[in-house]
């Protein structure tokens, strides 16, 4: 179970102190998938941040009881110097996963050929989450946090995501941040709704929908 | 898998992590063409042999009677120790920012991976030249290894706590990296390498004593000379100068790792 309450997250701006989330709590339990819906800029990052760790609250806290990934984004997560291959080792490393393989079982997935012994600041964005989204698949967690990255890309590599997270991998959690409804719909069982900082919950992805539109429009 | 694990648990992941940011940092720094990662003490290890064959053309004695080859040897080796530091420890976080987004990497952990390459790298070149010059006979081994050992030990961790703390300050502002370049280089005539404090005028002893490295250097060096050479230093006093750097350091790179802020 990953548990954020009361989570507030601030930070300094030229004008002052920017409030990102107010106050924000949310329960996600093993196996549970739950969308995240907002508007540009309305901190749907910075939460997914803040459930994976990589950033701390100001206020409020967050307790991980299963392991939860890096967040799946198109930045972030790789050393740009460093090749593919080096960046797999890395990260294999740093999760306490032999890395031994790690980079074949990456090269199969991800589709990057030679690429992947490339720096991966030659990389498109595209190819950076086929290589995150790869290396997530190799180490293994209890929840993956999904920023956008499945929803995009080719339709080759989307199905392959499909199948890998969705049928495979059945059993995990996972936290999806997308603008795209349909994705939401599809594979999302609740969702909620990020506005002006506040998080709502909804038992249904419709109801969540309803509200963004409701919001968003105004 | 709960987040409240035990110490011996944080430890080892701690571990994990600065494994796997030592081999990083050897593969962009030195990769993999020529004799990659040898550069990290054969290019200290160009530095000292290049000073001690000047001092020694020079025939700089540098006000005492000691073996020029040892004096070279140890004084340089030791500002290459202490300097380097703070260097590799500012502006380590930008190239590392992206890394920052795995959980278990912290900024102290990107500072540690640094140090441990910089001392290993700094130590090797002067054990191997150590070894080296006394096996072609340029000079004779220490009379106290402890005692050199210790004094290495002390200079290690000065420039390491130094180096956590212009790190960090560094990431909060530019002036720290502006400063530290000329004060590095202005460090190096003041800081013993080249001189021995007891040839030192009586009034300029003192306010040389001031700096923190000169006394661990005096402890190498007596250590290496032995009674030959008539010592100046006192632990507690350098001790106490990384206790408080340390201390600091930490602090601030505290305060930076909760602000931070991912690309």
């Amino acid at each position: 179970m990953i548990a954020m309450e009361h989570v507030t997250k601030r930070y300094p701006t030229r004008h002052g102190e920017a409030v990102v989330l107010d106050d924000v709590s949310l329960v996600i339990r093993p196996g549970e998938k739950v969308g995240i819906l907002g508007r540009n800029g309305a901190g749907k990052s910075t939460l997914i941040r803040l459930v994976s760790g990589a950033e701390q609250p100001s206020a409020g806290v967050i307790r991980r009881q299963m392991s939860v990934s890096w967040p799946l984004a198109f930045g972030g997560a790789f050393q740009g110097a460093l090749t593919g291959a080096d960046n797999v080792r890395f990260v294999c490393r740093v999760y306490g996963k032999s890395p031994e393989g790690a980079v074949d079982q990456v090269l199969d997935f991800s589709e990057l050929g030679r690429s992947l012994w490339e720096p991966v600041k030659t990389y498109s964005s595209g190819m950076r989450a086929r290589l995150a989204f790869a290396i997530s698949l190799v180490v293994e967690f209890d929840c993956f946090l999904i920023d956008e990255i499945v929803a995009v890309g080719d339709e080759r590599f989307v199905d392959k995501c499909q199948h890998e997270l969705f049928e495979k991998r059945k059993d995990r959690a996972m936290i999806i941040v997308s603008h795209n409804p349909l994705y939401i719909r599809e594979h999302c069982e609740r969702a909620a709704v990020l506005v002006d900082g506040r998080l709502r919950s909804f038992d249904t992805v419709d109801d969540a929908f309803a509200y963004y539109q409701q919001t968003s429009a105004a | 898998m709960d987040e409240s694990m035990s110490l011996g648990r944080s430890w080892a992941i701690q571990r994990r992590v600065i494994g796997a940011l030592l081999m990083r940092e050897v593969v962009t720094r030195f990769g993999r063409h020529n004799i990659g990662f040898l550069w990290l003490f054969v290019e200290p290890m160009l530095f000292t042999v290049g000073v001690t064959a000047l001092w020694t053309l020079a025939g700089s004695t540098h006000g005492s009677t000691l073996p020029i080859v040892a004096f070279a040897l140890t004084g340089y080796s030791s500002v290459l120790l202490w300097r380097n530091m703070p260097g590799r420890c500012i502006g380590a976080i930008t190239p590392n920012l992206s890394l920052l987004y795995h959980r278990n990497v912290k900024v102290i952990d990107i500072y540690a991976a640094r140090l441990l390459l910089e001392i290993a790298g700094a130590t090797m070149s002067f054990a191997i030249l150590g070894c080296l010059f006394w096996g072609i006979g340029w000079l004779r081994p220490p009379e106290d290894i402890m005692r050199v050992l210790w004094g290495w030990f002390l200079l290690a961790w000065f420039g390491a706590s130094l180096a956590i703390f212009l790190g960090a300050l560094a990431a909060r502002t530019e002036i720290v990296d502006k400063l530290w370049h000329p004060a590095a280089y202005l460090l190096f005539p003041l800081s013993g390498a080249a001189f021995i404090v007891d040839a030192a005028p009586a009034g300029f002893r003192d306010v040389i004593l001031l700096l923190p490295m000169v006394h661990g250097l005096e402890l190498l060096r007596e250590g290496y000379f032995g009674a030959a050479f008539r010592p100046h230093y006192s632990v507690p006093y350098i001790v106490i100068w990384c206790l408080g750097l340390t201390l600091l350091g930490l602090a601030q790179t505290r305060v930076i790792s909760r602000t931070v802020a991912l690309e």
